[in-house]
């Protein structure tokens, strides 16, 4: 017997004591969902406010009377970013703590390792990674909550599109995500007539990016620059972009989205353009927003209950975990299958990433007019026509 | 030829970041034959103590002045609490604790600080200086100079004082310095301190350019590791050539060949030098004592 049946023999019958338990329960038993997230760890800028999301919002479910008149019970494991540990504990939900779904696995790589555990027990699995393997090809079981970095790059083109750009330079950090989003961006960047003139790249613990942007500067009819980066490389190519006095509008990813970016890059990301959700500029959209109700509301419990900022990682894990609520109260019983059908169901769900419709060929649901395009002006956002 | 200037200036910036970090190594190695890979810590501890105190609203020359104080409370605790009690150890030991020291000091500073980036304002402004159509930032202007005053005191300090001979003189013969009457294990702890110190200034001196997080000391350590190697590991001077090498390599591959094999082709330049010349550009001839 291979590994597989061995494993898939087991996920049946613990389906099955699942099913036979179910039978027996009271009204008042939890509906179980689990979460694994990279709580500590080189990732824990992602896993810790989804961490914070999932618990506060589960609590706060369960004093409004819980789903179909059950309270949840939220369990959550820490995998610090380690994939084997992901898979490890998303075993144990599945086989040990018979979740009925799980939202979670913070980073693209954790999502992967449990992608085939819960293809196999068939558990509805709502993950908050990134990158856009995880949904393409779509899985059966598997959906996610974030945007892509294909998106942010159409979004960004988009833009250029209308501004008349048609000879760009790219400066991408050569970390996953700068990599990945360079690649996407270079796939699709055919639909918009742009061709890419100068394209440089950097590590990501790089401390000055002068000779690349001065390459770039110096390259034939450049009328844009978009730096597909995370972390302190982009804030580092902002302050050498003004350093070397560098006139065309440079253009950032949504991986910098946050005020942290405005900190570190100064005075020097006055101008600066990039995509983002609505969530970072709450208070700035227009009353008739459809989303302006669910991210002022998200804002402003995630502020007041950890008195952080708010961060578009945590938003990720509202809308999975609301997403999976709406789906067991239309489901109407906490059958994975039947929770699953209802999630691939879901339209016009209202988030903080936007608006939600699933098909059985997108088990992500949002188009580029989920991002926004914004600008720094005077140290902080503003929102700019074309959305 | 603005070209070629802009490049200089970028590969001179980074490589004043390196040779800094070069040499807090220089100083512990003369004094006991190790290499602490602690040093990157240190400047991290310098930026970000600087960073911190300054958040609590002390102005910058007196939070600088305690970052430094703090950096070398943690150089004395790490040669009183972990290098000292394994005195007799070889270097290599010595080395691996250190090791153990960095990744410690980097996991206390994630929980007393946080893990954000956080940078510190130009001590004089960010307006580029323009020279020959290549622009350069007033605070690389800081951090060489910083370098260059750094290096003088400390070639004086270890040539021309009598504290400095003892330190030289520890590192040479441990014994024959116990022999005549220096105190060993105060030289080794002063030059921890004094390292430490120098680290700090040197993370003051950088976060404004490179930016500054709790895991900045790993790469600064590699990058001015390799520096202190290629300019002759114990020389000051060495420290400063091989850093400011190592950072126009870098800067002058990424513009003239590919960003993409810059680290590659400045690695491939230390390892030709260390093949022809072993000990470095400026490194003493080591001789086997019997």
């Amino acid at each position: 017997m291979t590994k597989f049946q061995r494993l898939a023999r087991l996920a049946a019958v613990s389906a099955a004591s699942l099913a036979l338990g179910l039978t027996a329960v009271s009204a008042a038993d939890p509906i179980k969902i689990g979460s694994v997230l990279a709580v500590t760890g080189p990732a824990s800028f992602l896993g810790d406010p989804e961490d914070k999301t999932l618990k506060m919002y589960v609590d706060k479910i369960n004093e409004e009377g819980g789903v179909l008149g059950r309270p949840l019970e939220l369990i959550v494991y820490d995998s610090g970013g380690d994939a084997n540990k992901a898979r490890t504990f998303a075993t144990r939900l599945i086989e040990d703590d018979e979740v009925v779904a799980i939202v979670g696995g913070a980073t693209t790589g954790t999502t992967m390792a449990m992608v085939p555990l819960v293809e196999d027990a068939e558990i509805p699995f709502i993950s908050l990674g990134g990158a856009v393997v995880i949904i393409d090809p779509v899985k059966e079981w598997v959906f996610k909550t974030p945007h892509t970095d294909r998106m942010a790059c159409q979004k960004i083109f988009e833009d250029m599109k209308a501004n008349g750009y048609t000879k760009i330079g790219m400066i991408s950090g050569t970390g996953g995500f700068g990599k990945s989003m360079r690649q996407q961006c270079l796939d699709v960047i055919g639909d918009y007539g742009i061709e890419v003139v100068a394209d440089e790249t950097y590590g990501p613990s790089d401390a000055d990016m002068t000779p690349q942007l001065t390459k770039i500067k110096n390259a034939d009819g450049v009328q844009a620059v978009v730096n597909p980066g995370f972390g302190q490389g982009p804030a580092i190519v902002t302050r050498n972009y003004r350093q070397l006095g560098i006139e065309v509008p440079l253009y950032q990813s949504h991986g910098v989205a946050s005020k942290s970016f405005i900190e570190l890059a100064g005075d020097s990301a006055n101008g600066v353009r990039l995509p983002a959700a609505a969530l970072l500029v709450a208070d700035k959209l227009p009353d008739n927003d459809p989303q302006k109700a669910v991210v002022v509301d998200y804002k402003t419990m995630y502020e007041d209950q950890t008195g952080e900022d708010v961060s578009t990682f945590g938003g990720h894990a509202y809308d999975g975990l609301m997403i999976l609520v709406e789906a067991i109260k239309k489901a109407g019983s906490d059958d994975p299958a039947a929770i699953r059908d209802a999630i691939e169901a879901t339209t016009g769900f209202v988030g903080t990433g936007g608006e939600v419709n699933m098909s059985a060929d997108d088990h992500l649901g949002l188009d580029v007019s989920a991002f926004k395009m914004l600008e720094i002006q005077d140290g902080d956002w503003t929102i700019v026509g074309g959305n | 030829m603005a070209e070629f200037l802009q490049f200089a200036f970028s590969g001179l910036t980074v490589g004043a970041v390196y040779a800094l970090v070069a040499i807090g190594f220089t100083l512990i190695y003369n004094a006991s034959d190790v290499v602490n890979f602690a040093q990157g810590e240190f400047v991290m501890i310098g930026g970000m103590a600087t960073v911190f105190i300054m958040a609590a609203g002390v102005p910058m020359p007196l939070a600088a002045g305690g970052a430094i104080v703090i950096a070398v409370a943690v150089g004395l605790l790490l040669h009183r609490l972990a290098i000292e009690p394994a005195r007799g150890a070889d270097a290599v030991t010595l080395i691996i604790i250190t090791i153990g020291a960095s990744i410690f000091l980097r996991s206390a500073a994630s929980i007393v600080f946080d893990k954000q980036f956080h940078t510190l304002p130009p001590f004089t402004g960010e307006t580029p200086i323009v020279i020959g159509g290549a622009a350069i930032l007033p605070q690389s202007l800081w951090v060489l100079g910083g370098g260059v005053v750094i290096v003088t005191i400390l070639w004086a300090f270890l040539t021309h004082t009598i504290l400095g001979k003892a330190i030289l003189a520890t590192a040479a013969n441990r014994l024959a310095a116990k022999l005549v009457g220096i105190n060993t294990s105060y030289v080794v702890g002063l030059s921890f301190a004094v390292s430490a110190a120098i680290g700090a200034i040197a993370g003051i001196l950088v976060s404004p350019v490179t930016l500054t997080r709790y895991d900045v000391g790993t790469l600064l350590a590699l990058k001015g590791f390799a520096a202190a190697m290629v300019g002759g590991m114990g020389s000051p001077i060495g420290a400063i050539v091989g850093g400011l090498l190592i950072g126009l390599l870098e800067a002058f591959g990424a513009g003239y060949i590919s960003s993409d094999y810059k680290d590659a082709i400045a690695f491939l330049v230390i390892l030709a030098v260390l093949f022809f010349m072993p000990t470095g550009l400026f490194g003493r001839a080591s001789v086997e004592r019997v």
